[in-house]
């Protein structure tokens, strides 16, 4: 026989099942509002194109039978924060590097994973150093010699400092890591000064 | 300044301060000794470095050809090619081994040389490639540190470079000048160049010859040695 006590006791219960179903559903319809606003809120990414209309940068290409650094103007339409900017300047270096024909071949076609800013603290200008993380393929595909990976790493400078005039410094990592040289010469432990690698008005290197 | 040359003047700041006291070790990254004036000593030495060796191959130049082979060998030639001279010459290595960066380093100041040679080679290029380091200039000091002791050398050094351009320059071999951060050529207490050599790429002076080629290398080291004749009589000034 059913009491009335135990009458009672289901229909707390029941009670008390309802209302947590609600809060449930209210706490789920407020998580999916909170992820749809951080969505919409993120930065494009390059791959979706959203980007600023094409304007003129300068890459600096290497010939490694003078030792010189080429200025090529491409139109290029650039994302619009500093990291995506400058990841699409080397990319397009390394497609140059890779391209036929190329006067400072490296048979890779894609050489920089990401490059990331840091404040010069004792910058008054605001200067930043640019953290450039070339990828494992690149070093590997870079031949090897002094010439040839000292162009490369001036390249990279030389092109950054045009585009980007606040990178005073620069240092590379591979695949995240540091490493003590590109190819087995030149040195990757040091932070670079980008206006060692200024190509004006002599060509970096040039010998006769 | 670094954080790693700064620990180095700092180690060599506390073995002054304790002179008086023997040295409990020696420090890992030593100062290296540097006379005030002249900067080497009176002798005339050359060091030749041979890069790479043992387990560290250097460059593949060919499926059959090392990096760390062809420079032992322009090393061997051009040490005596120099001692036929009456040059007295340290090598950093003789055989198929690889000191560390800082032992080759720590050979060439010992033997406080008036020119030091890094030699390599590579596939990219034509010609030879002359490097000096990418140091500014700095004043001469009666204690250098490490990492940076090329600094103090970085006139002299340049000199020696373009005696070398103009010794190459009469062999009619294409030369490409530049700077850069190798190692361990910062660490040299002496003049000091960078010599990698290429294959020669046609031209209008020159026709096409592999690194290997023995005609092409005896060029090159007699370049080298007639520049380092030339340098004995110029280095002092």
């Amino acid at each position: 026989m059913i009491t009335r006590a135990h009458k009672m006791l289901f229909l707390v219960m029941l009670l008390a099942c309802v209302i947590m179903a609600a809060v449930l559903i209210r706490l789920r319809n407020r998580a999916q509002d909170r992820l749809q606003a951080e969505a919409s809120a993120a930065p494009p990414s390059i791959a979706e194109g959203t980007s600023t209309p094409p304007r003129a940068v300068t890459l600096y290409v290497p010939n490694d039978l003078d030792g010189s650094l080429t200025a090529v103007e491409r139109n290029l339409a650039l994302p619009g924060d500093n990291n995506a900017e400058a990841r699409v300047l080397l990319e397009n270096l390394v497609e140059a590097f890779h391209a036929p024909g190329s006067t400072h071949p490296i048979d890779v076609a894609s050489g920089v994973n990401d490059v990331y800013f840091l404040p010069v603290p004792q910058s008054a200008g605001g200067g930043q150093e640019a953290v450039v993380d070339l990828s494992g393929a690149l070093a590997a595909a870079q031949p090897s010699g002094i010439e040839p990976e000292t162009l490369t790493l001036l390249a990279v400078m030389a092109t950054l400092h045009a585009n980007m005039p606040q990178i005073t410094e620069v240092h590379f990592l591979v695949d995240g890591q540091p490493r003590d040289t590109l190819a087995g010469h030149a040195d990757l432990t040091r932070t670079y000064m980008a206006a060692e690698a200024n190509p004006e008005p002599t060509p970096v290197g040039a010998g006769r | 300044m670094r954080w790693t040359e700064a620990a180095a003047l700092a180690v060599i700041l506390l073995g002054c301060a304790q002179a008086q006291t023997p040295p409990p070790q020696a420090p890992q990254m030593p100062a290296v000794p540097a006379p005030a004036a002249p900067l080497v000593r009176p002798g005339f030495v050359v060091v030749l470095d041979a890069a790479h060796g043992g387990s560290d191959p250097g460059a593949h130049l060919r499926s059959d050809l090392q990096e760390k082979d062809v420079t032992l060998a322009l090393s061997n030639r051009l040490r005596s090619a120099l001692r036929a001279r009456g040059i007295d010459v340290v090598t950093t290595r003789d055989g198929d081994v690889n000191p560390s960066m800082a032992d080759r380093a720590g050979t060439a100041n010992h033997a406080a040389a008036a020119g030091c040679l890094v030699i390599h080679a590579t596939a990219t290029g034509s010609g030879v490639h002359l490097f000096t380091s990418s140091l500014a200039q700095a004043a001469p000091a009666r204690m250098l540190p490490w990492q940076t002791a090329q600094a103090a050398y970085v006139t002299q050094s340049l000199k020696l470079e373009s005696e070398i351009d103009s010794a190459l320059a009469h062999a009619q071999i294409p030369v490409t000048l530049g700077r850069a951060y190798v190692q361990p050529m910062d660490s040299l207490a002496c003049p000091a160049v960078a010599v990698e050599m290429a294959p020669l790429v046609a031209g209008h002076v020159t026709e096409a010859r592999g690194i290997s080629d023995a005609g092409y290398q005896k060029s090159v080291v007699d370049a080298l040695s007639a520049a380092l004749e030339s340098w004995r009589s110029d280095w002092k000034q």
